[in-house]
């Protein structure tokens, strides 16, 4: 029986050594740090980047391209966005140096810009005539932009939101789509195309929760029915008739005419929605064109883009940008102006347009790429509509009333992604019909009016 | 073995001279030196482990006292047990707190009876019966985040899943209209159980295979000479048997299910009431930043853990009474 017993015991010692593990894995917060090579001297630069293809191909010119003509080197650390999130709010609170520059968006820059954890760039990248800040995109350079009016990021790429529409299936419909569609209309032609083909539903809107999911668009939706997170003085605004409004319009349409399984659909959901012929309707990033028109897409050649969907303000479409930011206590300032002067300029488009195509180019944030023949011949269905509705965003005044902090489908404050994404669970529950939409949005109530406390009290 | 100092007996006559020692004291000593000889080296050992697998935990425990958002790094402070508090009045933190139990004992006891199942299936001799089993453990060898994708897209997605796809075809065989339920909608937790379940069965099966392969066959050779029937040999001896197994088998499951982030995070983001503790906590710690709020949670789910592992493996199971046998 000895042989039994040692295996006997083998199996306790596995089942211990697996709970030891539980502890160490519930413990996976508390260390943080680590990792990166960071030294001095001005011939290389630290870059923290989210891991978006786009980003990819940047660390794959760099080598050839940008330390060949400065002698710079470039090291890069690539997360994905959640961890870059929390690998940069760590970095830059704490102000390590230990990076120079991150891919940051313009949700944290307001912020980390009024923590003093950014260094300006008015008078190194911005004030170069080779880059030409005034060739960047106005609303661009505004989200960037601290309340103390200096510039601290430059755009690396950029969206906005709007509508997409499958025009072989509206003209078929005898239906035609404004320019400058309004809700009230998009919620009938949703009702219209409905069922015009086979399992076609009218319309798909994001449901999964998230504050970057169901959120983003939900709050441009928000913003044009007049309501808001927070008014001028912080105080909170979910349960107000406006908010409400928004979000049952929002809940009623997917529900009646939105896309099945909609409490889970986002992104990628929708964009395989509205290629497998699943929806007539998508509303979302302008950047889903991309996908919709490249070459393998069953949909290509059939989609109409229009504005973004108005009620009571004039346009309605979000901002969002994955920009360069330099850290302040970093120890390579010059070398990482440098880097993000060539990281953001005409000629590392035109690097990538030359290696990879045009279809590639970081777009959204220059003036010129869209007057550009060349991309507008890669971009022919979508380049006028996709610049009108970033030049259209107004990150500072999104809504019908001021507001406390910049931002247009979310407000630039760190306390945001946590609360709204708490929100979104509820106003997912609601689409799914587990609860209404007033009770998921008092519940909004009292978690924004802790944000509240903490503002007013300052 | 034992290193106590026996008492001298009550007759033993007293020592001649003082300092004098009797063999026996003698030979206490040199065992107690012997032993600690024995010891002395594997101390680093020791060490090592302690510093490897409590340290993290220490930390996490010191952490969960302090007052610590990483976006606000100047309001750094000894916050006492605030931190806790705010868990305990979290409803969103009680919730989750149901619903891993739920998860948790729902994957682990499904997956155990399939796994009984399909083990006592794959212990019959029988044509390819290597190949059976290999493909029966490939839904374990699955990375759980793609096994979680595959479920969301692949399987459940209302247009184009393939469970609402074999819907159509089938009803299409008699040219009916086919419902689409929408799966996880219509069930969120059921929907991230059937994952686990599908991805843990193969599991269970392994470590229950191994125990019925163990199973002394001489004795239940004996029992059906005896006239036992099928039923009986399995009530009355397989199951017996098979005890320990099950019990490892329900521990170790428990402990990774508990854990289980992939499904949850992948198949409803948390919404509809599946987020489960994990999920919770990473929302408080790559959301909110509260490194505090997070690592007081975390403590609190160790100290959960620890209590009901604890309990169950004393009171129910045998595995550590036959141990100390």
């Amino acid at each position: 029986m000895r042989s039994v017993n040692r295996a006997r015991k083998l199996t306790i010692a596995m089942s211990v050594g697996v709970a030891a593990t539980v502890g160490l894995s519930a413990c996976g917060g508390a260390g943080g740090g680590g990792g990166g090579s960071a030294s001095g001297g001005s011939d290389e630069v630290n870059v923290l980047m989210v891991n978006n293809p786009q980003m990819i191909d940047l660390q794959k010119l760099t080598a050839d391209s940008f330390t060949a003509e400065t002698g710079i080197t470039v090291n890069y650390t690539v997360l994905p966005e959640n961890d870059v999130r929390a690998k940069f709010s760590q970095e830059f609170s704490s102000q390590a140096g230990q990076y120079d520059v991150a891919s940051l968006s313009n949700y944290e820059v307001p912020s980390y810009a009024a923590n003093g954890w950014l260094t300006p760039l008015d008078d190194t990248v911005a004030a170069s005539s080779d880059f030409d800040q005034s060739d960047i995109l106005e609303p661009m350079t505004k989200a960037l932009t601290g309340e103390d009016g200096k510039l601290y990021a430059e755009p690396f790429y950029g969206e906005s939101s709007f509508l997409m529409y499958r025009t072989d299936v509206f003209e078929a419909a005898g239906l035609t789509m404004p320019e400058n569609p309004t809700w009230d209309e998009v919620a009938d032609l949703a009702a219209q195309v409905d069922g015009v083909e086979p399992g076609m539903k009218g319309i798909c809107l994001r449901g999964q929760p998230g504050w970057g999911q169901i959120f983003a668009p939900l709050t441009t939706v928000v913003n044009t029915f007049g309501g808001t997170w927070f008014d001028e003085d912080w105080n909170a605004q979910v349960d107000s008739p406006e908010f409400t409004e928004a979000v049952d319009f929002y809940v009623e349409l997917v529900q009646e005419h939105g896309e099945a399984g909609a409490p889970q659909a986002g992104f990628t959901e929708c964009l395989n929605n509205l290629q497998q012929g699943k929806v007539a309707m998508w509303y979302d990033a302008t950047s889903a064109a991309g996908s919709l028109e490249a070459d393998d897409s069953p949909v290509k050649g059939k989609i109409g883009y229009a504005a973004a969907p108005v009620k009571e303000t004039d346009s309605a479409g979000w901002l969002y940008t994955w920009a360069w930011g330099i850290q302040k206590a970093g120890k390579n300032q010059d070398a990482a102006a440098k880097f993000v002067e060539w990281a953001s300029s005409k000629e590392y488009e035109e690097l990538v347009a030359d290696e990879i195509g045009w279809s590639s180019v970081p777009a959204g944030k220059r003036a010129s790429t869209y007057d550009n023949p060349e991309y507008q011949a890669a971009a022919a269905p979508f380049f006028q509509q996709t610049e009108d509705a970033i030049v259209s965003a107004k990150p500072d005044d999104p809504g019908v009333q001021p507001r406390p902090a910049a931002g247009i489908q979310f407000v630039a404050v760190p306390e945001f992604a946590d609360m709204a994404t708490q929100v979104s669970q509820d106003v997912s529950a609601a689409i799914a019909g587990q609860q209404t939409v007033e009770e998921a949005l008092s519940t909004g109530q009292g978690l924004a009016e802790k944000v509240s406390e903490k503002y007013q009290e300052q | 073995m034992t290193a106590t100092v026996e008492a001298p007996a009550p007759h033993e006559p007293r020592p001649a001279a003082p300092g004098f020692r009797t063999p026996r004291r003698d030979a206490a000593a040199l065992a107690r030196a012997g032993a600690w000889a024995r010891r002395a080296p594997l101390l680093p050992a020791l060490l090592f482990v302690i510093v490897v697998t409590q340290v993290p935990f220490v930390i996490t425990i010191v952490v969960s006292f302090i007052s610590w958002n990483s976006l606000y790094p100047n309001d750094v402070a000894f916050g006492g047990v605030s931190n806790y508090v705010a868990v305990f009045t979290d409803a969103n933190m009680r919730g989750s707190v149901v619903t891993t139990i739920a998860l948790t004992v729902t994957v682990v006891l499904v997956s155990l009876v399939l796994g009984l199942v399909v083990a006592l299936l794959l212990d019959r001799k029988f044509l390819g019966r290597g190949i059976v089993r290999t493909i029966m453990i490939a839904p374990f060898l699955v990375v759980p985040v793609a096994a979680a994708l595959i479920w969301k897209h692949a399987l459940y997605n209302p247009e184009y899943g393939l469970f609402n796809g074999a819907l159509t075809w089938f009803t299409g065989l008699f040219g009916l209209p086919a419902p689409q339920p929408d799966w996880i909608t219509n069930n969120p937790l059921m929907a991230v159980e059937a994952a686990l379940i599908w991805q843990w069965t193969p599991f269970m099966m392994l470590i229950l295979l191994a125990g019925l392969q163990s199973r002394p066959l001489d004795v239940i050779e004996a029992a059906r000479v005896d006239g036992a029937s099928s039923w009986q040999l399995f009530r009355y001896m397989t199951l017996p048997h098979m005890r320990r197994y099950l019990e490892l088998a329900a521990l170790l499951g428990s402990i990774y299910i508990v854990q289980n982030f992939d499904a949850v995070f992948t198949i409803t983001s948390g919404g509809l009431g599946t987020a489960n503790l994990p999920y919770t906590i990473y929302q408080q710690f790559f959301q909110a930043h509260d490194y505090g709020a997070a690592s007081a949670a975390g403590v609190v789910v160790v100290i959960g853990t620890i209590a009901i592992a604890t309990f169950a493996l004393r009171s129910v199971s045998t595995l550590l009474k036959e141990e100390n046998r």
